[in-house]
């Protein structure tokens, strides 16, 4: 049955988030956004509590993304510092064995904060990704990893920080394309893998985006998520590929979710200083009565409720067992867009407010921006929209 | 708990009218447009699913079924998808019931609705539209003033679908500032209802401008008796009906550009698998899901009696775009034959042009 109510505990995920990010997150926003790479070390541990109490646990369903969207909504730099097996978790459990999500996510929740990162693009390939250079050598028991990969989302917190992981994307057999793309367990502290630099960002500056080498890097073989073997042959045996593409079905709509937070901060912000003003929106009022300020905001209400809606059917059909490839990149598609217009029309609205350091209302439409980047671009998601409804392969829609 | 999943029967309900639409709306819908004239017999197949009817208590000659906003913008979207104008009249007879079963007094219910549940189509309708900009349907020229047992009503309407042959309407009109409906009956002294409009589209709908000069009806013929009416639900309820119907016409419109897309070869392949063409299609087939979605939502919270002038007001401004959006782009992709009345596509732009200016024209 159609139904948009959160079930109590749902509502009870919400108002522990929310008051998280209230009371933890707002306050040190701007600071961390001023003070880029700059350790947040005390919230840092604030985090992993809560998150071992799993009050802030973030899985990959619809009460995540009303959890993510309270916290982005605080702050959305700080929250990709929640520790949790973010990315690289979501690669091994869209492609690990049993085994393998034992070993490497069964103990995760114990002991001090860890995280998980997935490393897939590189200085030559973004959108790309089949065509990844990083190698994966096998020697033996062992793979031997060469490359380079930027642009890693909490790639130094992973790669440095005891029983943390980096699940990273290499090439065992350039030849074999995409059927040769495979992904790997590095465990934090692995010789040879090493964070090289970090960026300086537009927005979510608290986040910390690496740049990660492979200098001859060893791991057990048995850290291959998936089947080791490359079938050249045939064309349909890219299960390394599609295991990525799987990744980003579970991913966008999270992704998702943190645009929608964000949007909302935006027009809270927006809401609330027109209230002041004794600006009130009138809602159902014939449109040429209304004025342009009103419109505007009726238009980012609406694309809010839009991309929210388009973000829990996608998850939601993921816990059903549906496929949702399609939802999840019309999610994703339409909320990166949804919260770039948001963020960019309310410091328009604003003025003088808006543009000043004085409001946080600048540092979201920075922040926003990412989430029509990263986990695919607004362009990649309408590529595989556009590829789904026409039913078109790779091939008939480049 | 949050659930995108039509129960089966709401599926079930939604097919057979997806399979009308297919086999019957969209055999004619063309040749209704250009004589403007509906033949009596898709009427009265539809009459036979028992769209309202279903919805009616038994006790007034209905089935009993529940009346449920997300089942109705369900059923009003495939319609919709078939042919707008049919869509309308096959469901103009709501446009009057509905107010009445949900705000009428026991009397009008047991006098009305016993009406449109009769075996034979039976046409009844609504007047809110007035015919001079600056429309405020809160803020009606029509009037409505007590004098004695009655009420005279004065002012114009438009946009009054089938106003000349239905034999019942429902007149919004401003009693003291706030909108009320009323019952008039066909041959009310004053009521004079003029020549057929000519719009842009739903050409094949007959909708009329009417006059209330001096019109007198009872005090019990005032919607709701004298508690009233709630007309700010029966607003949102128009709302979200035309937000479905907005998703119904956008469908048609992208089911038909994408596979002309696909089949339509210009230098060598087909013109959907180029970015510009396809991210085109990309974005009317999320809009299209976006607007559906926000329906629902404001369909659902009318399902439970909440206040829903924010999300339903929200969706239909968007789903007004929208449909504007998606099928201009339909036009667009078909190029040249997109222009000629031998596609549908500039039917559809015609039709979806209107659903700003359609207040009040649905119901669910």
């Amino acid at each position: 049955m159609i139904d948009f109510e959160p079930t109590p505990e749902q509502k009870k995920a919400i108002k522990v988030a929310r008051e998280f990010a209230e009371e933890q997150l707002r306050p040190v926003g701007r600071y961390y956004d001023e003070q880029e790479h700059e350790n947040p070390q005390e919230l840092i541990e604030k985090m992993w509590e809560k998150r071992q109490e799993d009050t802030l646990a973030l899985g990959l369903d619809v009460t995540a993304a009303l959890r993510i969207e309270e916290l982005c909504w605080g702050d959305a730099g700080l929250f990709l510092c929640i520790p949790g097996p973010g990315l690289g978790g979501a690669a091994i459990f869209a492609s690990g064995t049993k085994e393998q999500l034992t070993r490497f996510l069964g103990h995760f929740n114990e002991g001090g904060p860890k995280w998980g990162a997935m490393a897939m693009t590189e200085p030559a390939c973004g959108s790309d990704t089949s065509a990844i250079a990083t190698t994966a050598v096998r020697d033996g028991d062992e793979w031997v990893l060469n490359g380079e990969k930027i642009f890693v989302t909490w790639g130094k917190r992973a790669a440095e920080n005891d029983e943390s992981l980096v699940v990273v994307w290499a090439t065992v057999d350039k030849s074999a394309g995409r059927a040769g793309m495979k992904s790997f367990v590095v465990p934090a502290g692995t010789p040879g893998m090493r964070v090289e630099k970090l960026e300086k960002k537009l927005g979510i500056r608290a986040s910390d985006t690496a740049t990660v080498i492979f200098d001859n890097c060893r791991i057990p073989f048995d850290n291959i998520l998936g089947n080791p073997e490359v079938k050249k042959l045939d064309k349909s045996q890219t299960k390394g590929f599609k295991g990525a593409m799987a990744t980003f079905d579970a991913t966008r709509p999270i992704v998702a979710a943190m645009a929608i937070g964000v949007g909302r901060a935006a027009l809270d912000f927006v809401e609330e200083a027109l209230k002041n003003e004794g600006i009130k929106i009138r809602y159902g009022t014939p449109r040429q009565k209304l004025t342009a300020l009103e419109r505007d905001v009726m238009e980012m209400e609406a694309h809010y409720k839009a991309a929210k809606l388009l973000t829990l059917r996608a998850l939601w059909m993921m816990s059903q067992f549906q496929p949702n490839n399609l939802e999840s990149s019309m999610a994703k598609a339409k909320a990166g867009l949804a919260v770039t217009k948001i963020t960019q029309k309310a410091v328009e609205i604003m003025g003088p407010l808006g543009y000043s350091r004085k409001h946080l209302l600048e540092k979201w439409m920075r922040d926003g921006k990412i989430n029509d980047i990263f986990e695919g671009t607004g362009q990649i998601n309408m590529l595989v929209t556009a590829r789904r409804v026409l039913n078109y392969s790779r091939d008939q829609l480049k | 708990m949050i659930s995108f999943s039509p129960t089966e029967e709401q599926q079930m309900i939604a097919s057979m009218v997806k399979e009308f639409a297919s086999d019957e709306m969209r055999k004619i819908y063309r040749e209704c447009d250009e004589s403007g004239e509906i033949p009596d017999s898709i009427i009265d197949t539809a009459w036979k699913m028992g769209l309202i009817s279903s919805n009616i208590p038994e006790d007034y000659g209905g089935f009993g079924g529940e009346h449920s906003a997300i089942t109705a913008s369900m059923i009003v979207e495939e319609l919709a998808w078939g042919d707008l104008s049919m869509t309308i009249h096959i469901l103009c007879p709501a446009l009057f019931s509905y107010p009445i079963l949900e705000m009428g007094t026991e009397t009008q219910r047991k006098k009305y609705l016993p009406l449109v549940c009769a075996e034979k189509y039976t046409a009844a309708t609504a007047a809110l539209i007035e015919p001079h900009f600056g429309f405020d349907p809160c803020s009606l020229l029509t009037s409505a003033r007590p004098d004695g047992n009655e009420y005279v009503i004065n002012g114009e309407k438009c946009y009054v679908p089938l106003a000349a042959e239905a034999d019942f309407l429902l007149v919004y009109a401003a009693e003291n500032g706030s909108s009320q409906g009323f019952i008039i009956e066909k041959g009310t002294k004053g009521l004079e209802i003029s020549e057929r409009e000519k719009n842009m589209g739903i050409k094949a709908l007959p909708t009329y401008e009417l006059s209330l000069k001096n019109c007198r009806v009872p005090k019990e013929n005032r919607l709701g008796g004298p508690k009233g009416c709630d007309f700010n639900r029966i607003m949102n309820c128009s709302r979200v009906a035309l937000s479905a119907m907005a998703v119904g016409v956008a469908k048609a419109a992208f089911e038909y550009s994408r596979d002309y897309a696909k089949e339509r070869i210009a230098f060598g392949e087909p013109i959907a698998s180029r970015q510009v063409i396809a991210f085109m299609l990309a974005e009317i087939a999320i809009e299209i899901d976006a607007t559906r979605l926000m329906t629902w939502e404001a369909a659902w919270k009318l399902d439970r009696k909440e206040e829903a002038t924010k999300e339903a007001s929200l969706v239909k401004a968007y789903s007004d775009d929208m449909a504007i959006m998606v099928t201009d782009r339909a036009v667009q992709i078909l190029g040249g034959h997109g222009y000629v009345r031998e596609h549908p596509v500039e039917l559809w732009l015609r039709n979806a042009r209107g659903f700003p200016t359609f207040d009040g024209m649905a119901m669910v």
